[in-house]
C-alpha cells in the first residue's frame, strides 16, 4: 500500500513539473523571446488561465504527501526549511508577477513585474532541481530520522551536505535548462509569427545543451546515489523511466520542424521521466540518507494501512474530478496573438 | 522570544494576515451569487454593473489569498514537524481534501469568471460564478474541520508512541464542532462581504456617484448583513459558545474572564483581567447573565478557572478575553448598525441618511476585526494544546529548526506581507475611484 501511494504521489509531483514546468519556462524566457512590452503581455496571456490551476498540483501533492507519508513530510519539510521558505517567497512573486502585471497600464509597473515573474521563475527551477537532487543524493538524516540542511557548506558531496553541491547544481542546472526548453515549446505551441519563430530558435540551439547535462546528470547521479544501479537490476521494470525521458528527448528534437504538437507532448514525456527516474531512484526508501542504514523506509514513513485504504477511496475519485478539469481547461485553451485577438 | 515561541508567533502571524483575504473572497463570492441571481432573473443591467466591479476586486483579493495560502499549507513541515509526524495521518486527510476537492474547481473557473464573461453568456458565467462560490466555501469547510479536530478530536487512537491514527473516517467529518465552528466561520465571512459591498455603496451615495448602482448594491448588502449579523449571534455564536463550555471548560471560564465559581454568574462586559490576582479590575457586569445564556436558568452554577489545574489554563488569558470580548461587542454592534439599516431601507430613507452611510462605511474594517478576534478566541483557548487533551503544543514544533533560522523567515514574511498590503490598497484605491459606471466586459 505504501508504495502504491509512493509511485501516486510521485505521478502527481511528475504532473505538477510537466504543468507548472512550462509555467517556469515561459518565465525565464520572458526576456529572450518577447522583445516588447506587447510581447510580454502576449506571453503571460498564454500561461494566465492555466498557470494557477497548474501550482494546484503542488498543492495537492503537498496535501497528499502530508496525509499518506506524514513522517516522510515532517522530517523533509523542517530539514529543507530554509530554501522551502525561499520556494515559498518566489512562488508569491510569481503569482503577482502573472496576476498584478495587467493591472496598472504603466511601463514601470510592467517593468517591475516582468523582472519579478521571470527571476522568480529561473530560481524556482533551479531550487526544485536542487531538491530533487538532494533527494536523490540522500540527507543528512541523524539517528532520531530528521536533519537540518544548511543552504550550503562546502559544495562537495560528504557526509555533512548542504542544499546546494556540486551535484545538486547540477541538477538544479539541468531542471532549469529542461524546463527552459519546455517553456519554449509550449510557446511555440500556444503562439504565432515573431515569437514563434524566436522559440523555435532556442529549442533547436539548446537542445544539445540539454542533452549534454542530461547526460552528466545521468552519470553522476549513479556515481552519487549506487541505490540507482542496485535498483536497476533488482526492479528490471523501472528502467521505464530512463527510457521514457530519453524517448522525450529525442522526440522533442525530431518533432520539432514537424508538430508542435508532438513536439510539446515528447517534452512531456521527458519532464515526467525526470521525475520518475528520481523517485526510482529513491525507491523503496522514503528519504535516503548520506549514512547507509539511516534511511527512512516507506513502510515507516507512511500512515497505517488503514488510513491508506480510506484514503484511496476519496482520493482517486477526487484526482479523477480534477484531472477533468483540467482536461477541459487545456482543450478550450486558444492560441495567443501578438495583437490581443484569440482564436479558438 | 524562544523558539517555540518564534514557531507559534510565525504561524499565528501568517494564518492571521493570510485569512483576512479568504474571509473577504468567501462573503464577496456569496454575494456575488446574489447579485448575478439578481441579474439573470430581473435583467436588470445595474446588477450585471455591480456584479461586473465586484468580480474586479474578488479578483484582486483571490490572487492575495492564493500566494499567502500556500506557506500555511507548508508550515505545518516546516515549523510543525513532531505536530505533523503524530497527527498527519488525520489532519492531512481534511488539508489534502481542500486542494484536491475546492482548490482545482476554484482554479479551473476563476479565470472564466474573470476574465470570459462575454465569451461565456449569462447563463453559462453565472454557473461559473457559483462553481467558484462552491469552491470557496468548500475550501472554508476542509480548513474549519481540520481545526475541529485540533479542538474536539473525534474518531482517532493513540498508539504507544504517542502516533495519531484515524479510526472513523465519517466521525472526522461529522464532528459537531466542525459544522457548528464552520457555520460560524462562514456567517462570518459573509458579514466581512456584505460590509464591504455596504461600504463601498455608501462611499458612492454619499458622492452622488453611481446613485442608481449603489443604491441597489447597498439594498442587497444590508438584507444579506442583517441576516447574516443576526445568525453570528443566534443560533450560530450561541452553539459554539456552549460547545466550548462542554469540551474546553477552562476556555470558556478565561474568555469570560470568569475566575470563581459563583451560582448565578454576571456577564462581564467591560473590565481588564487580572490573572496575578485572579480578578477583572474595573468590571461593567450584567448580573446572572453569564448563568441564564449558558444554561438558560439564572441561578445555575458556573465553574470558574481556579476549579482547573494550572497546567490545562490557557497561556494567554488575557488576549484569550480581549479577543472573545473585541468579537462579541462588535457583533452586537454589527446587529445594531444593520438593524437600523434595515429600518431605515424599509422607511425608504436610507439613501438620504448621510450620518447612517457615514458609518456604514466607516464600517468596513470591523467585520475583518471581529473575524480575526474570533479566530483568535478559537486558537487561543485551544492552548496549551495542539490536539486538544492529546497533544501539548510545546511538544509539537520542529526541534531541528532553529530560533535563528524561525525569525529569518519571521522577518521575511513580515516584510513581504508589508509590501503586499500596499499593493493591496493600492489596488483596491484605484479600483474605487475608477467607479461602478464603466459598462465594459472583460
Amino acid at each position: 500500500m505504501a508504495e502504491l501511494w509512493f509511485w501516486l504521489l510521485a505521478l502527481v509531483l511528475g504532473v505538477y513539473a510537466v504543468l507548472d514546468g512550462f509555467d517556469f519556462g515561459v518565465g525565464m524566457l520572458h526576456f529572450v523571446v518577447a522583445k516588447t512590452p506587447a510581447e510580454r503581455d502576449t506571453l503571460l496571456r498564454s500561461i494566465g488561465p492555466v498557470w494557477d490551476g497548474n501550482e494546484v498540483w503542488l498543492i495537492a501533492a503537498g496535501g497528499t504527501l502530508f496525509a499518506a507519508f506524514p513522517a516522510l513530510y515532517a522530517a523533509a519539510f523542517s530539514g529543507f526549511y530554509l530554501p522551502l521558505m525561499l520556494v515559498l517567497w518566489l512562488l508569491l512573486f510569481r503569482g503577482l508577477g502573472v496576476e498584478l502585471r495587467h493591472q496598472i497600464d504603466h511601463p514601470l509597473w510592467h517593468q517591475a513585474w516582468d523582472v519579478a515573474f521571470s527571476a522568480a521563475s529561473a530560481l524556482l527551477a533551479l531550487f526544485f532541481g536542487a531538491a530533487l537532487g538532494n533527494l536523490v543524493r540522500g540527507l543528512p538524516l541523524n539517528e532520531s530520522g530528521s536533519f537540518f540542511e544548511p543552504l550550503w557548506t562546502d559544495f562537495r558531496v560528504g557526509e555533512l551536505t548542504g542544499i546546494l553541491d556540486w551535484f545538486t547544481l547540477l541538477v538544479g542546472l539541468t531542471a532549469t535548462a529542461a524546463l527552459a526548453q519546455h517553456g519554449a515549446l509550449w510557446l511555440v505551441l500556444k503562439t504565432s509569427a515573431e515569437i514563434q519563430r524566436r522559440a523555435e530558435r532556442i529549442a533547436r540551439r539548446s537542445w544539445p545543451l540539454l542533452v549534454v547535462l542530461t547526460l552528466l546528470t545521468t552519470l553522476a547521479s549513479g556515481a552519487v546515489q549506487p541505490q540507482l544501479l542496485t535498483n536497476l537490476s533488482r526492479y528490471p521494470l523501472g528502467l521505464v523511466c530512463p527510457l521514457v525521458a530519453f524517448a522525450g528527448l529525442l522526440g522533442m528534437r525530431v518533432f520539432l520542424a514537424r508538430s508542435a504538437q508532438r513536439a510539446f507532448l515528447a517534452s512531456c514525456a521527458f519532464v515526467l521521466g525526470l521525475v520518475g527516474s528520481a523517485a526510482f531512484a529513491i525507491f523503496p526508501h522514503a528519504l535516503s540518507a548520506r549514512v547507509p542504514g539511516r534511511e527512512l523506509t516507506l513502510e515507516a514513513a507512511a500512515a497505517d494501512a488503514g488510513t491508506l485504504q480510506v484514503m484511496l477511496c476519496w482520493w482517486l475519485p477526487g484526482m479523477a474530478l480534477a484531472a477533468a478539469y483540467s482536461y477541459f481547461i487545456y482543450s478550450r485553451l486558444p492560441k495567443v496573438f501578438a495583437t490581443g485577438g484569440e482564436e479558438h | 522570544m524562544t523558539a517555540l515561541g518564534l514557531h507559534r508567533f510565525q504561524f499565528a502571524f501568517t494564518i492571521t494576515y493570510h485569512y483576512l483575504f479568504p474571509q473577504l473572497t468567501m462573503g464577496l463570492a456569496l454575494v456575488l451569487v446574489v447579485l448575478k441571481l439578481l441579474a439573470y432573473f430581473t435583467r436588470d443591467a445595474d446588477y450585471d454593473v455591480a456584479a461586473r466591479f465586484w468580480t474586479k476586486l474578488l479578483g484582486v483579493a483571490f490572487i492575495m489569498g492564493v500566494v499567502t495560502g500556500i506557506p500555511m499549507e507548508f508550515q505545518f513541515g516546516t515549523n510543525w514537524a513532531r505536530f505533523s509526524r503524530i497527527a498527519g495521518g488525520v489532519i492531512g486527510q481534511t488539508l489534502a481534501m481542500e486542494g484536491v476537492f475546492a482548490f482545482f474547481l476554484e482554479s479551473s473557473v476563476l479565470y472564466l469568471v474573470l476574465f470570459q464573461e462575454q465569451k461565456l453568456g449569462r447563463r453559462l458565467h453565472l454557473a461559473a460564478t457559483i462553481a467558484l462560490c462552491t469552491g470557496t466555501w468548500l475550501s472554508g469547510f476542509f480548513i474549519t474541520c481540520t481545526n475541529a479536530f485540533m479542538q474536539h478530536p473525534q474518531g482517532y487512537v493513540q498508539d504507544a508512541q504517542g502516533v495519531i491514527h484515524l479510526t472513523s473516517f465519517s466521525a472526522l467529518l461529522l464532528n459537531p464542532w466542525a459544522w457548528v465552528q464552520y457555520a460560524h466561520t462562514m456567517v462570518g465571512a459573509t458579514i466581512t462581504g456584505s460590509f464591504t459591498v455596504a461600504a463601498v455603496s455608501a462611499f458612492y451615495l454619499l458622492q452622488e456617484r453611481d446613485r442608481q448602482v449603489a443604491q441597489k448594491m447597498l439594498k442587497a448588502a444590508v438584507l444579506v448583513g442583517t441576516v447574516a449579523a443576526c445568525v453570528a449571534a443566534f443560533p450560530t455564536g450561541d452553539q459554539q459558545a456552549k460547545l466550548v463550555h462542554r469540551y474546553q471548560p477552562e476556555a470558556f471560564a478565561a474568555m469570560e474572564g470568569h475566575f470563581h465559581t459563583e451560582v448565578g454568574a454576571g456577564l462581564t462586559l467591560v473590565g481588564q483581567p487580572n490573572v496575578e490576582q485572579l480578578r477583572i479590575d474595573n468590571p461593567i457586569r450584567i448580573p446572572w447573565m453569564l448563568s441564564f445564556l449558558t444554561h438558560q436558568r439564572w441561578d445555575s452554577e458556573i465553574k470558574g478557572l481556579t476549579e482547573f489545574p494550572r497546567e490545562r489554563w490557557p497561556d494567554n488569558i488575557p488576549l484569550l478575553y480581549y479577543a472573545y470580548h473585541v468579537m462579541a461587542g462588535l457583533g452586537s454592534l454589527f446587529i445594531g448598525l444593520m438593524g437600523l439599516s434595515s429600518f431605515l431601507l424599509y422607511r425608504r430613507r436610507l439613501f438620504q441618511t448621510r450620518g447612517v452611510l457615514w458609518l456604514l462605511m466607516l464600517a468596513f474594517p470591523l467585520p475583518f476585526i471581529a473575524n480575526t478576534a474570533g479566530w483568535l478566541t478559537a486558537e487561543l483557548g485551544r492552548q496549551p494544546w495542539l490536539v486538544h487533551d492529546v497533544l501539548r503544543t510545546r511538544d509539537g514544533s520542529s526541534e531541528n529548526v532553529s530560533s535563528g533560522s524561525t525569525l529569518f523567515s519571521l522577518l521575511g514574511f513580515m516584510g513581504l506581507y508589508a509590501m503586499l498590503s500596499m499593493l493591496f490598497f493600492l489596488l483596491v484605491t484605484r479600483l474605487l475611484q475608477r467607479g461602478l459606471g464603466e459598462r465594459q466586459a472583460a
